[in-house]
């Protein structure tokens, strides 16, 4: 169960310092200008290695921290039905964390070195994942708003120029899909129930709404790593381009199901063929970033725990799959 | 409710409350890959869970379905055994928790797959292939704690410590067993007895551990006389139902 430790490998080809060949670096360009993949072992700038590890565990950190808000709610689901959809879905984001680790390894950084990055808070995830859940409905609005927004990033990234990442994201868009839509309907149903299921839906709404454009990052003249990951086709739209496209296709969601956008300044815009909205508050999102979103330490604090109550166990099979290994071979 | 009937409610009983415990794990394991396991055993039982209840509810025939039974009603009326509603603990006294019951569930419905009643057997058919799989996975855990680091295993033998006293009342038949075996549906539990002591030393000597000793059973959940922890976990399970009993979700 455990993956090469990748950790002690020669894992960089070129040094930091030393200059990389030209005539490699115009071939790599080429290549991905063709929208060929580049695979594992392939040369690649340091730079475009650096880039992908970087997103790639923290799309991976996301999928597991993710984890942590909807679990919240899997011992308190309010039927059988909704109890197995959830459970079934939390496993879904384990899963994803997984491959997209092992896609990531394949660039040379092992998966307990992306995790200690998490736990030392040298890798970034989603800033959403630092909102709480407060009610059953906050579990709908994930699913909705939050998976929403996650395909809205994710299908163009079917396309990424590194072979595995691609791949990893084929399979995960298909699952993802499914948990918008369970999320909507967990919604649906709240916003046609009793008072108090349709006031859950649309606090839940409130609350969600603008941490999810959040999550399309900081806007395009603001974004540092768009215009070179852009080139790279690591990235395939703007941030501005995405966040613009799911305003479009959740507005109508919300008014189908009669809640209501919180955003006064939410007007659609006949010219531009395209909804205007209000300006995100920045300086929120910058502060979450930081680590300061409402519950930061309390994720962070969870995942740090299982990590060392988990360190034992984790030994424990290391030491067993060495004792049968080498019983093994004395048999042999 | 009838013998048959009350019969299925112990069957949904120790799922549900089996899967409620082991969902409490999502998100916390020591490794991603048991995180998945994990989930997926309690998936599992809350999938059999939904079967067993609805066809206690369908016996019954008193307009509960399995959500009903699942979230109406209070501890004394939980007829699970007393070993599924044992808290998490660390991880090696889930694994034991599992270990113990998953040869029991096995078992079980080697038989129950085969009894004349088709409902009964429906369901103990399909679950059969998912608590085979339970089973294996926490022998394999049960080894790799017991034969891996001092620590591992001094943790692998304080979890079965805990369980141990509750592994008697898998097995006690009672007149509600006695019902559905007369009606072809029921298993006799204590002749598996045999045969789970046999699986359950084999792993252990194979995990260098060696049996509890024998101690005074721990019984009373069929009978609706529970641990402490249940009342706990049930007001957590049901919060939503009891909070807004008018809404539908």
């Amino acid at each position: 169960m455990y993956t090469t430790d990748l950790s002690g490998k020669d894992k960089n080809a070129a040094v930091a310092g030393v200059a990389e060949d030209p005539a490699l670096i115009a071939a790599f360009e080429a290549r991905v200008a063709a929208d060929e993949f580049i695979e594992p072992k392939d040369w690649m700038p340091e730079a475009y290695r650096k880039t992908l590890v970087r997103q790639m565990s923290q799309h991976a950190h996301s999928e597991i921290v993710g984890m942590l808000p909807e679990g919240n709610w899997i011992t308190r689901a309010p039927n059988l039905r909704r109890k197995a959809i959830l459970l079934a879905k939390v496993q879904d984001e384990a899963g994803h964390g997984l491959y997209l680790y092992s896609a990531a390894e394949t660039l040379g950084t092992s998966r307990d070195e992306m995790t200690e990055a998490l736990l030392s808070g040298k890798a970034k995830y989603s800033t959403i994942f630092n909102y709480p859940t407060l009610t059953w409905a906050d579990i709908g609005a994930i699913g909705w708003l939050v998976d929403g927004a996650a395909i809205m990033n994710q299908v163009p990234l079917q396309r990424t120029s590194y072979g595995p990442y691609a791949r990893a994201m084929v399979r995960i868009c298909k699952e993802e899909s499914f948990h918008q839509r369970q999320g909507y309907e967990i919604m649906m149903h709240l916003a046609a129930g009793t008072d108090a299921q349709k006031r859950m839906a649309q606090d839940a709404l409130n609350r969600w709404w603008w941490p999810s454009l959040m999550m399309f990052g900081p806007p395009d003249d603001k974004s540092p790593n768009t215009e070179q990951s852009m080139r790279w086709r690591i990235k395939r739209d703007t941030n501005d381009e995405l966040r613009q496209k799911f305003v479009d296709i959740t507005v109508p969601q919300a008014e189908a199901i009669g809640l209501t956008v919180p955003d006064a300044a939410l007007k659609w815009n006949e010219e531009r063929g395209a909804y205007d909205f209000g300006e995100v508050d920045w300086e929120e999102f910058y502060a979450v970033v930081k680590g300061e979103g409402p519950v930061a330490k309390e994720r962070m604090q969870a995942r740090q725990k299982a990590w060392d109550e988990g360190a034992w166990v984790r030994e424990a099979a290391r030491v067993h799959a060495e004792k049968r290994a080498a019983a093994k071979l004395a048999a042999e | 409710m009838d013998a048959l009937a009350t019969y299925a409610l112990r069957l949904g009983d120790d799922s549900l409350i089996l899967g409620q415990r082991l969902g409490e794990w999502c998100g916390h394991a020591p490794a991603l890959e048991v995180d998945l396991s994990l989930t997926n055993v309690a998936l599992d039982q809350v999938g059999q869970a939904t079967h067993f209840l609805g066809l206690a509810g369908a016996i019954e025939n008193a307009g509960r379905d399995a959500d009903a039974l699942a979230f109406r009603r209070d501890v004394m009326d939980f007829t699970n055994c007393l070993l599924v509603e044992q808290p998490n603990g660390d991880f090696a006294q889930t694994i034991a928790r599992q270990f113990l019951f998953s040869h029991y569930q096995a078992l079980l419905f080697e038989q129950m797959a085969r009894v004349k009643d088709e409902r009964f057997a429906a369901i103990a058919a399909k679950a059969l292939k998912e608590v085979s799989y339970h089973a294996t996975l926490a022998s394999d855990w049960v080894v790799r704690l017991g034969d891996g680091t001092e620590e591992s295993k001094a943790r692998m033998v304080a979890g079965l410590d805990w369980m141990w006293r509750f592994a008697d009342e898998l097995f006690v038949m009672d007149d509600v067993d006695a019902a559905a075996i007369a009606a072809g549906a029921g298993v006799d539990k204590s002749a598996l007895r045999a045969e789970w002591d046999a699986r359950i030393d084999a792993v252990l000597a194979d995990a260098t551990l060696a049996r509890p000793a024998s101690r005074r059973p721990v019984l009373g959940g069929r009978a609706g006389h529970h641990s402490e922890h249940l009342g706990h976990l049930l007001s957590d399970m049901q919060f939503l139902q009891r909070a807004y009993p008018d809404a539908t979700w």
